[in-house]
Parts: C-alpha cells; structure tokens; sequence
C-alpha cells in the first residue's frame, strides 16, 4: 500500500461496479460511427482486387460514373493529389523491407481485397452498383501465400524484391550450446499458429468531413487511438495538427484491430478533401475479415535444456512469422514477434537464451497487433516445452513448474529475453489455482473418467504478460506511437466534476475505472463525476486503448489530477474556515474538520463560490478549479504481469471435437481497480483464447485466396459450446506507482490458448498422440488418437 | 425480367415501436437499413449481413428475426419493435437492468439483439437453466463478454422476474 493515500478514502478503488455508461448501451442508445450521420453525407465503396498478386490496369471508369447516384470515382491518381503513402520503418530495425502502401493500389495488387477503385455516391448501395461498372484488367503474378513458400523465395510477395524477408532478427546469451551440451534432457516443439483475426462485431468505419474554407476536417471513426489517427491524417494529408479533430464514439469492440492505418480510412480523408463533403465508409463483414488486420501466423520451433537437477538451463527459439502483403503502419506487423520473443520463457528463470525471428512477406492481408499480441504464441510454446520436460523428468508438471518459476527473492530479474521481472506472483497464483480448480480431487476424477472410457484432459499454463508499454517501447523505434496521458479535471459551480482524458472507452471501462479513481482522489461521490474519452479536441495528445494501459497508465495520471484538485480545494476552504489545510479532509463532497469528523461545508458550496463570489474569498486566495496532469511511466517500459490458467477438456471420440468443461484463471494485474470489469476482462479474453485453439482460421487458399470471408467460414465461440470461467487474483502492486495497478485486459487471451492445448494433448497422451498445430482441428484430434489411420489427408 | 428497377421505390405501411409509418423504400433494402436508416432507429446493429451474428435483430409480429435476412418491403403491414422502444416490456426491462448490473456487455455492440433474444426465450421459458440460456443466445455473438455474465444476467432477470408479479412493471 502506497504511503500516498490511494484507496483509503471512500473506497472506490477496488469496487466491483457496474459501468454508468452501459445505460445506454442496454438501451439501444449507444452511438457507433455508423450511427451518427453529417448532412450531405457520401458514401463510399470500394473495388478489391479478386487477385492475391497481379499487375492491373483500369481501363473504363465512364459507365461507373454514369450509375445514378454516383459523384465519383476515384483511382489512387485522383487519391494522391491530397494524399501520401506510408511505410512502415523502425529506427532501431533499420533493415526492416516493407514497401510503401497506398489508400489505392498502384499498377500492382498484393493481396486478394486490396483497394484499387472507390466509388462515392448519394448511397451505399448506389456506390457499388458503380464498382460493378469498373472495367480492369489483371495479368497475374505468383503469389505467396505460406510460410514456407515464403521463406523458400521462389515467388516474391513484391515482383522485383530481393527476397520474401521483411526482417531477420538474431540474439544469444553465451552459454546457450554449453547448457544444452551438458544438458540432462532436450525437449523439442514445434508449433504452428494459423492466422485468426479480431471481429470486432462493429466493423471498421470512418465518417469524414472537410472543410474548405478552413482546411479543417471533422473524422468520427471507430478506433482505438483518437490522438495517433489524428496525427496520421494531418501528416499523410498534409494538414495542420490541430485543424484535424478525431472523434471515436462508441466503439464496438477493438482488441488490436482498430489501431492501425487502413488503406479505405485514409481513401475517405482523401475523398472528403478533394470532393469537399463528408464522406463515410463502414465495412461490411466479408470486407473486414479480408481486410483487417490479421495476426498470429508463427511456426515456431523450439528447444528446452534441463539440467540433472530439473532446472531449466537454456531455452532456444526459432519464429517464422508472417507479415501479409506490408509491416502494417505505423506499429509495425514485427512489433508480434518481437512481443513473442520477449515473453518467451515467461514464469522461469531462464539465464541461457537465444532466439532468432524470420518475418516474411506474404501475398495475403497484413498481419497486426491483436489482443495480447505474441504473447499466446510465447505462452503456448513455452507451456508445451514445461509439460514435455516434466514428462522427460518423469515428474509432476506442476512440481517442474515450482522449481523452476522466478522467485520472489530473485525479483527485479532480466531475462536474456529482455523483460525485466518484477512483482510477480507465479507460486501464490499456482497454489490458488489448484485449490480454485480442486486439482487433486479433479485428477482422481480424470482416471476415474479414463476408465469409464472418457478422453478427458487437463492443462495448466503459466505466463508473464507485458503491459501499460511506456515511451521507450515505440520511441527508441522512431515510431509516433504515444504512451502518455493527458487528464484534466474541472470541477463545476454544482461541485460535479467533469473529466477529459486521452484515453480511449472500446468496451474494456476504463471510463468507469477513472470515475472511481478520481473520486477516491479528490474525496467526491462516484455519481458526481462525469469521464468523457475519445474527442482529440477536448482532451491534449496521449495514447488511446492499447497495451492494456488504461489502468496502469492512464490511471496513475488521474489520481495525480484528482489529488492536485483535492489540494486546491482544500486549500480554500481552509483558508475561508480560518484553519490550515491538514486539519481538514475531503469526503464524499463534505469539507470534514479532522479531529472531530464535523462537515464544514460541501465542495458545491465551495466551488459556487470560487465561481460566482471570488471577492468574497480571502485576499489572494486564487483556486483553480480545473487542473491538468500528464505523463507515463518511466521504468519498466514493459510491466510485467503474470497467472496460471488451466483447462479441462474433454473429446469426443468419434467426432474429434474438444469441448472445453471448465477454466479457470488466477492472475495478478496488480492492484484491482474495479474486480467486476476485470474478471469479465479475464473471462472474454480467454473466450477469444479459446476461440485461437480450437475454431478461429483465416485461410487462404494455395494460390492466395481468401477463404474465411464470413461468419459462418470463420468460427467464433458460441454461448453452447463455451464453459463457465472461474476467476480469481493475487494482488501484487506495482511498486513503481502509486496506485500499483498494470493492465489487464489481455491476460485472458494470453494463455487460455496454451492452457487448451496442454489438456488436449493430456488427453491424447493415452494414446501416444499429440497435437502441434492451431487451432486444433477435429480431423488432427482424430489423428493423434490413431482414428485416422490409412484415411488420406 | 419484371418491370421494377432497383432504382424504384414501393410504398409500405407498417407499425414501429407502436407508431405508424408510411414509406417508400428500395426492394433491395433490408429491414435493420430502413429502421436504421430510414427511420433513424439505431438500437439494432448490423454485424455481420448474412444472418449469422444476431446483432441487428428485431421484432416482428412477436418474434424475433434477423432484421438483416428480411426485407423491408416484406415488413409492410406488420408490427415491429426494436430496443429503441420507449415502453419496453417487463422481459427487456429486467434484463436492461441485469445485463448493466452483471457487466454482461462490454461494447455493447450486440446487445440489443441479445436482450430481445433473452426476452424471447424467457417469455416461453421463465426459469431457464444455464445450458438452455446458452442454446437459446447461440445465434448472438458477443465478442467481448466471454457469454458468462451474460449468461448469469439473463439468470438473475428470470430470478427478479419471478419475484414481481406480471403486468407490474419493474423498476428500470
């Protein structure tokens, strides 16, 4: 507990609390992009290419412009009168290949559903009666499509490129070949992630309208970061900052997806300039899930070292990760495996590393950011390897998992992967895990199952989460990616307080978050405070939703804001009570007398009368009223969290399908803000995680078509086939702050992927099988059990 | 070949949230586009355009349909209900109120269509267990939520249901 103060006041710190927004929500009253309409609004649609790779030429647009309703129709000629291309670059990844990208194609097409043509008209269905007047001509290029034909290069993503290698990346410690030399077991696996993407069931839109006279532009977009689309777009359209104003409203879910620069975002800015209406976009599914960002294509192979003690010497990693058809803008497609590299090894102490990272280019869509982004793949891998050693020891996993877990005592800790460790629980979440799942009594169960002629199988995964990314994370890459906050409390002549912020609300509740921490600070009733998110004209620069940051980050700068407020205000009303400002207290809006608990006066009488009678005030006597604080983090640019998740699940012998009966998680995000929005953080992450093992594929097609263009191509979990998640938490505080809260919004999508392939391949291990591939298909099930065998592929 | 283009419009006369409407609308255009669209009734979303998602459900004649398969010229006629309705019943009532007492949304995205859906199944079935709650909600996705608390919150509004008699209205 910090000497500071932090959640001793009313108590809203640490209160599970319903979101005073979602009042609206539940009453069809939330206002999504696609909601919100500017009159003599356009609509914009899109011509996609059908090719993954071709060189193209549009050969008649007239007929398109006939089409009733239609304005116009525009080619990236037209597009890039008033707007730039982008590359992605990382200063400190200098080799980095990743060509320029446009809102249109330009001659060449890179992957199936990239833009070509856009078609803006009185109505949306009016614009793609026009696409279908297009007239173009392709002359197709081989296209790359795996991984595997990536790196073998015979195809190139890019006609002309020297190779399909977008970044190659090596480290090593020292003694990693001594350590598996002297090693007493290797363990091997190899694991292959096929590409899932987000489905945010709002889909990406844009409402953009430009002003002429003042060369200013209004954008309402669902997104997650107003501040970083705001500074893209007045960059890429050559605009002053602070004449372009992003307003993200509502927003229908995000989870990584909605943090990048897309080609049809950046089209309609364009179109607004050059047409001088507003124009708007929102894609339709089959156009989101070609054309969001994807994420997760890794093999990885890897190699753990076990000493005659049972302690883990030396981990050794190869990733391939695919990028699609460009390192996405402006945070780079690497950023995945990067992210994965860090956090492999996670809970252990590992001293000897190496590790080398391939990100190839491929003729699809680009991969991204996305929920816990690298993470799943670390957790996954070095999970399998923890089962695979323990097997190898012929010990529990559970008992390998303790020796070798970073302790307590070794904290702060770098590992060779480069995540300094700190505050970490990894003993207290596993011990609570296994009560909180019954474990012994639940393995008695397993063979008593087994031998009723049940597959059934339960698997534990452990992990370490890096949130809250402060500065250095994107600065030392040159990348404008901001990890700072801005909040400014104001409070009314009423004694209600209205709150700006550069954080962002997709769904996750920082919004509440805020309200009850700034209510905790000042010493206010939670219902006088008002948080507005998600407006870059109302609120200075700062980082938006990602990283789960909201809580560590954005947090930690409204409790300094509340508690400059508080100051102020008890400074006038000790000087209008004729009294020194440490004899009074703050609570629930009452100015309390502090020995004897009386209430002076309230903070609304106060504040009408800084506002309406300052002459009333004594001589000098100058509150503010609204007060601002800004900043980040300064150490730990990556702040490590941590838990146990664990599974258990159980198939179904004919078909080959994994049910998941029950999960359950305990993790330690620090300090608790609000434990009812963090468990249900917690438990849609680790649906979505569920989602990554078992059901969520995008796939391409050999030659490069996509074949998970809808809903019912694409599985998502549904209610029927999801289990009830039990939540729990070990509360660790972050030491470097003062409200000891990191993020968590992600720790649910971290590890339930391992956790799900850890008890389906103790499920197969009767039967000498294993499964190494997600998500994990009922066909590869069946196969593992030997049902499959002489059956063709 | 008939003789009505895509560019004709066909008068329809049909009631929403108890208001009667008249218009002309496209014979291409889907219901949830007119009541979105043309009436300005946001509350049903459009998520997925093919049926699969359940975002953008509604009303009609009593039962709940996907407002992305029907036509809008197919509604003529008929009465609809969105969850933009000022008098909702005592099922979406209860259930407004668990779902924000529960978090069961975090978006919010799918939220109407998942109330009206809960509301459906607990007109037929007041004391539904947890695995029939998740049959009955499996045409909805929710993205965010993980469907536990949703799940729950459509439990705890049977609960309050059957503890208020029917016909009063609980409080909102």
């Amino acid at each position: 507990m910090s000497s500071n103060g932090a959640g001793k006041a009313a108590g809203y710190i640490g209160k599970g609390m319903p979101r005073a927004a979602t009042r609206r929500l539940v009453s069809g009253r939330g206002r999504y992009v696609d909601d919100i309409s500017l009159k003599g609004e356009l609509h914009a649609a899109f011509l996609r290419s059908p090719r993954p790779h071709a060189s193209f030429k549009i050969l008649e647009t007239t007929e398109a412009k006939a089409v009733d309703g239609v304005i116009a129709v525009l080619t990236v000629e037209d597009i890039e009168t008033v707007c730039g291309p982008w590359q992605c670059t990382l200063a400190n990844a200098p080799n980095l290949f990743s060509p320029p990208q446009r809102p249109l194609a330009l001659q060449r097409v890179v992957f199936q559903g990239e833009p070509i043509a856009m078609v803006v008209a009185m109505s949306r269905a009016q614009a793609e009666d026009g696409l279908e007047r297009i007239v173009v001509e392709y002359d197709d290029l081989p296209a790359v499509t795996s991984i595997e034909d990536a790196i073998a290069g015979e195809a190139r993503t890019h006609a002309g490129a020297p190779s399909n290698l977008a970044l190659e990346y090596v480290q090593s410690t020292s003694g990693v070949e001594l350590a598996f030399d002297k090693a007493a077991h290797v363990v091997h696996q190899r694991l292959k992630f096929n590409r899932k993407t987000g489905v945010p069931l709002e889909p990406r839109g844009i409402l953009a309208s430009y002003d002429p006279a003042d060369d200013a532009m209004l954008v309402h977009a669902s997104h997650q970061m107003p501040h970083q689309l705001q500074l893209i777009i007045a960059d890429l359209l050559d605009m002053q900052l602070n004449k372009v104003r992003v307003i993200c409203p509502d927003v229908g879910g995000g989870f990584g997806i909605k943090m990048h620069i897309y080609p049809e975002e950046m089209a309609v800015c364009a179109a607004t300039k050059i047409l001088g209406r507003p124009v708007k976009y929102v894609a339709d599914r089959i156009e989101s899930m070609l054309s969001d960002v994807h994420a997760r294509e890794h093999v990885v192979e890897a190699s753990m070292a076990i000493d005659s003690d049972g302690r883990i010497s030396a981990l050794k990693v190869d990733d391939i990760q695919g990028l699609g058809a460009y390192s996405v803008y402006p945070r780079s497609s690497t950023a995945e495996g990067f992210s994965a590299l860090r956090a492999m090894g996670g809970a252990y102490k590992i001293e000897q590393f190496s590790a080398r990272l391939r990100s190839v280019l491929q003729n699809k869509v680009m991969t991204g950011q996305y929920r816990s982004v690298g993470h799943p793949v670390a957790v996954a891998i070095t999970e399998a390897l923890i089962e695979q050693g323990a097997r190898a020891r012929g010990e529990s996993s559970i008992v390998f998992r303790k020796r070798n877990f970073v302790k307590a005592s070794e904290m702060p800790w770098v590992s060779p992967a480069g995540g300094r460790m700190i505050d970490l629980s990894h003993y207290e979440c596993l011990d609570k895990l296994l009560i909180l799942s019954g474990h012994a009594e639940l393995e008695r169960q397993i063979t008593v199952w087994r031998e009723q002629g049940r597959v059934v199988g339960f698997g534990l995964a452990s992990f370490v989460e890096f949130t809250a990314t402060g500065a250095e994370g994107y600065g030392r890459a040159g990348v404008l990616v901001s990890s700072q906050d801005t909040v400014i409390v104001a409070m009314d002549p009423t004694g209600m307080v209205t709150v700006q912020s550069s954080a962002a609300e997709i769904g996750q509740g920082i919004q509440q978050g805020l309200a009850q921490i700034i209510a905790d600070a000042v010493g206010l009733p939670i219902v006088s405070i008002r948080v507005n998110l998600g407006d870059t004209q109302a609120s200075p620069h700062g980082g938006g939703a990602w990283s789960s940051r909201g809580a560590a980050i954005t947090g930690e700068v409204a409790w300094q804001a509340g508690r400059k407020l508080r100051a102020e205000l008890l400074s006038a009303a000790a000087a209008i009570l004729q009294t020194e400002a440490e004899q009074l207290d703050l609570v629930e809006g009452d100015v309390i007398e502090k020995p004897s608990g009386r209430a002076r006066m309230t903070v609304a009488e106060l504040s009408e009368m800084i506002q309406f009678r300052p002459y009333d005030l004594p001589e000098g006597l100058r509150p503010q009223l609204t007060v601002a604080h800004g900043g980040g983090r300064g150490g730990d640019t990556f702040l490590p969290t941590n838990g146990v998740q664990a599974a258990l699940v159980e198939i179904d012998k004919m078909s080959g399908k994994v049910v998941v009966l029950k999960h359950w998680v305990v993790e330690d995000c620090g300090r608790v803000i609000n434990p009812l929005l963090v468990d249900e953080q917690i438990r849609g992450g680790v649906v979505q995680g569920i989602g990554e093992a078992l059901y969520e594929h995008c796939r391409y097609t050999e030659d490069g078509q996509f074949a998970s263009g809808t809903l019912a191509d694409y599985l998502l979990p549904m209610a029927a086939d999801m289990p009830d998640v039990s939540v729990a938490h070990v509360e660790t505080p972050y030491s470097g702050s003062v409200l000891g809260a990191k993020g968590a919004g992600e720790a649910g999508a971290c590890a339930a992927p391992a956790a799900i392939l850890n008890a389906v391949n103790a499920a197969l291990a009767p039967f000498g099988g294993s499964v190494d591939t997600l998500p994990i298909s009922p066909v590869a099930v069946l196969r593992a059990m030997g049902a499959l065998q002489g059956v063709a592929a | 070949m008939n003789n009505t283009s895509l560019d004709d419009t066909i008068a329809i006369s049909l009631s929403v949230n108890g208001t009667n409407v008249s218009a002309r609308v496209s014979p291409r255009g889907s219901l949830v586009d007119f009541l979105r669209h043309g009436l300005g009734l946001t509350g049903s979303h459009v998520g997925c355009e093919h049926g699969v998602c359940g975002a953008c459900n509604v009303i009609v004649e009593g039962r709940v349909v996907r407002g992305c398969l029907m036509l809008a010229v197919q509604a003529d006629g008929a009465q609809i209900t969105t969850i933009d309705s000022m008098s909702p019943d005592r099922y979406v009532l209860a259930l407004q109120q668990a779902f924000y007492e529960r978090a069961a949304l975090q978006c919010g995205f799918c939220t109407s269509g998942m109330i009206l859906q809960a509301a459906e199944l607990l007109r037929r079935n007041e004391t539904p267990t947890r695995e029939e709650i998740r049959d009955a909600l499996s045409g909805n996705y929710c993205r965010c939520t993980g469907y536990h608390a949703i799940v729950d919150a459509v439990q705890t509004a049977s609960h309050a249901l059957n503890a208020t008699p029917s016909g009063n209205r609980l409080p909102g």
